[in-house]
């Protein structure tokens, strides 16, 4: 019987240090059975519970795209325990990741639509992962117009600086990234919350699909942005957080409603959450 | 059929021979209370019970249990790398388990056994577990087992079926599971009609005894978000000291936490029953909390044994009407009310 609480054992291979404050790093892992990877088949908007011997494990998005191979990255926020610890860690340290874990962004419906993508602070993770999957030769022709608006505080504060600029180069995505304040003259882009920059860069909801990830206060106002564009709220997807253990639907503790998060979720459609309580 | 009669001595005997084939769970008295112990630590089963204070849960899911092990020693080269702990799957039985009880189990590996993920902890201490139940001769004021499904003698998710007839039992054999176990034992004589009418007298005046009944019929129809709206919440979460006593003796709740221990360079993986009823199950690193009042834990409580699990199976409520929650609560709150007032519940 295949044990759903075991770990792939994996190596930190890089680990990147993604903001000015240094709270938040990229750590990409490299199985040490090779033959994990391919059982580590995920689709963008898993997440995977990265598990540390000695302090725990927590769930986190995955944010490299299954176009990448030979590794799998997260970004982690250091908050608590355990991200805390990794934090500390170093490239060459052994760890495991368990998963891929829970459902994935609605890509069968995505397919032929124009996507909107908004995205605020780290919560841009599986958005990032999600970007490079659609922007690969061989699926971007799958999608109709790509538009991304993704914010942070302050420049310093933006994850993937290097892609984003990248992205910003090309004609095949519209990118509009803004920061809430900022006191450097050379920068470049938007200054503004994300709701607000939502509101003048997207521009009709017609045969688009939008997916938003960040914290609560950006999704209650970014909300009534998109609704009145008129998203239909089937066409609002939302990937959601809370505490986690089992990641598998079986310790209970991520509930909303009948729903679990970490095995019926994370990705809602604004109309499912409509039916479920509002507690989360 | 190998249904026999045993005189109750020659049966404890015959259990007793057993010990190499099958670990044996029995009910056994402790302090004022009755608890299910295994019979090889010497202790003498007391089948004169009405039931445990704590389910058997915890022989089939063990409140706390190691699940991985692993070396935190540098020079080590399988360092940081989880093994699963060794465990012991070889047979067991619990024998003079209620039919509740037995309900229970089947609630929990409901949970534990989908088409998704099984565990495989539970899935493998179930599937090596035999229950020879024991008929409930005088059930209490707060037994609501027929509201739920069940009955003091009900026969469903047993292997075995002990009836006591006073000086002797008679005991049914009702899954090969359970004939095998009584095969297996020594003694008996095949079972007389006049040890059926009997048992049968007994199991209609037990079911007689039973008087509440929580209704139970519009749970289903019930709107989730009016019942989770609906005005008595507070109310009934008033007294509740979140303490965690009805989550930690009901057969039916199965929440739990992973923790890691460590002990010098040698680590555990370990899990633990946890509760609903407690802030840090859903305290987020962020430190928001959605369910940060008592109110809200009460809630879910409910709302989970009697809308989510409900609506998530279609197969009855989270709960098997044992009573040990409202027997124990030392603030005396009823699922049988709340109950009540979430299946009579008319939304404004
Ligand atoms: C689907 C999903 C995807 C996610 N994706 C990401 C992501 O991509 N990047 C990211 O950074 N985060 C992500 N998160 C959030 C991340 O999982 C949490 O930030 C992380 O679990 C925090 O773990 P920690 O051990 O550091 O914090 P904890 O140590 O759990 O800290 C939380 C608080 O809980 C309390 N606490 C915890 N354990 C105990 C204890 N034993 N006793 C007493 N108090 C205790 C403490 O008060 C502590 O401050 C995601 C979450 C989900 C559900
Ligand atoms: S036993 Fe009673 S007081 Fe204690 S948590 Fe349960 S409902 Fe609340
Ligand atoms: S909820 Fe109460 S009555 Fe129902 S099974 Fe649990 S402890 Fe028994
Ligand atoms: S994390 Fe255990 S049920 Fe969702």
């Amino acid at each position: 019987m295949e044990n759903p609480y075991v770990p792939y054992p994996v190596r930190i291979d890089r680990i990147i240090t993604e903001t000015e404050d240094r709270n938040l790093k990229t750590f990409r892992f490299v199985f040490l059975n090779p033959e994990d990877e391919a059982k580590f088949a995920y689709t963008p908007g898993q997440f995977a519970e990265l598990s540390v011997a000695g302090k725990g494990e927590i769930p986190i998005g995955i944010a490299s795209s299954p176009t990448e191979k030979g590794f799998v990255s997260f970004t982690v926020n250091k908050v608590g325990l355990v991200t805390t610890y990794l934090h500390n860690m170093k490239e060459g340290d052994v760890m495991g990741i368990r998963g891929p874990l829970g459902n994935w962004y609605p890509w069968d419906e995505m397919e032929g639509k124009n996507v909107v993508i908004v995205g605020g602070g780290f919560a841009f993770t599986t958005l990032r992962s999600s970007i490079v999957y659609m922007l690969e030769p061989e699926n971007r022709p799958r999608f109709k117009d790509i538009t991304v608006v993704y914010g942070a505080r302050t420049p310093g504060m933006l994850l993937y600086k290097d892609e984003l600029a990248a992205w910003e180069q090309r004609d095949d995505i519209h990118m509009h990234i803004t920061v809430d304040g900022t006191d450097d003259p050379d920068w470049k882009y938007n200054v503004g919350f994300v709701p607000a920059i939502a509101e003048q860069k997207i521009t009709s909801a017609d045969n688009a699909i939008a997916i938003v990830c960040g914290p609560p206060i950006m999704i209650r106002f970014t909300q009534p942005v998109l609704e009145k564009l008129g998203f239909p709220p089937e066409r609002i997807i939302l990937s959601l957080e809370m505490r986690m253990k089992c990641g598998i639907g079986m310790c209970g503790r991520c509930n909303i409603g009948d729903k679990y998060v970490c095995k019926d979720g994370p990705v809602f459609s604004l109309a499912q959450l409509k039916q479920m309580p509002p507690e989360y | 059929m190998t249904d026999k009669v045993y005189g109750k001595e020659k049966w404890i005997q015959g259990l007793e021979g057993l010990k190499n084939d099958y670990k044996i769970y029995v009910p056994v008295k402790d302090g004022d209370f009755h608890a299910f112990m295994p019979m090889s630590e010497g202790k003498a089963p007391d089948f004169d019970y009405d039931n445990t204070r704590m389910s058997p849960k915890a022989v089939m899911y063990p409140e706390s249990e190691r699940l991985f092990e692993y070396s935190l020693d540098d020079a080590d080269p399988e360092a940081n790398i989880l093994k699963e702990s060794p465990k012991d799957f070889s047979p067991r039985a619990i024998v003079g388990i209620r039919p509740c009880d037995a309900h229970g189990f089947q609630i929990v590996n409901r949970n534990f056994d989908n088409p998704e993920y099984r565990d495989p902890w539970w899935v493998r201490r179930f599937g090596s577990t035999t229950l020879v139940g024991l008929g409930c001769n005088r059930p209490c004021s707060t037994c609501f087992c027929t509201a739920v499904g069940g009955g003091p003698f009900h026969e469903e998710w047993l292997d075995a079926l002990m009836v006591d007839l006073g000086d002797r039992y008679l005991v049914k054999g009702l899954t090969d599971k359970g004939e095998g176990f009584l095969a297996k034992m020594t003694g008996g004589t095949p079972a007389d009609e006049g040890a059926y009418k009997e048992a049968e007298a007994l199991a209609e005046e037990a079911s007689q005894k039973i008087v509440s009944s929580p209704p139970t019929d519009r749970l289903k129809d019930q709107k989730t978000t009016d019942l989770f709206n609906a005005p008595f919440w507070e109310e009934v979460a008033f007294g509740c000291l979140n303490c965690g006593t009805c989550t930690y003796l009901c057969p039916t709740c199965w929440c739990f936490d992973i923790q890691d221990e460590v002990f010098g360079k040698q680590g555990d993986r370990i899990r633990n029953w946890d509760s609903c009823m407690f802030p840090l199950f859903t305290l987020h690193g962020s430190g928001h909390n959605p369910r940060d009042q008592k109110f809200q834990r009460v809630r879910q409580r409910f709302m989970h044994k009697l809308k989510y699990y409900v609506d998530k199976y279609e197969n009855g409520v989270q709960c098997s009407g044992c009573g040990r929650c409202v027997r124990y609560c030392p603030v005396n709150i009823d699922i049988r009310d709340i109950c009540e007032r979430m299946n009579n519940f008319e939304s404004a």
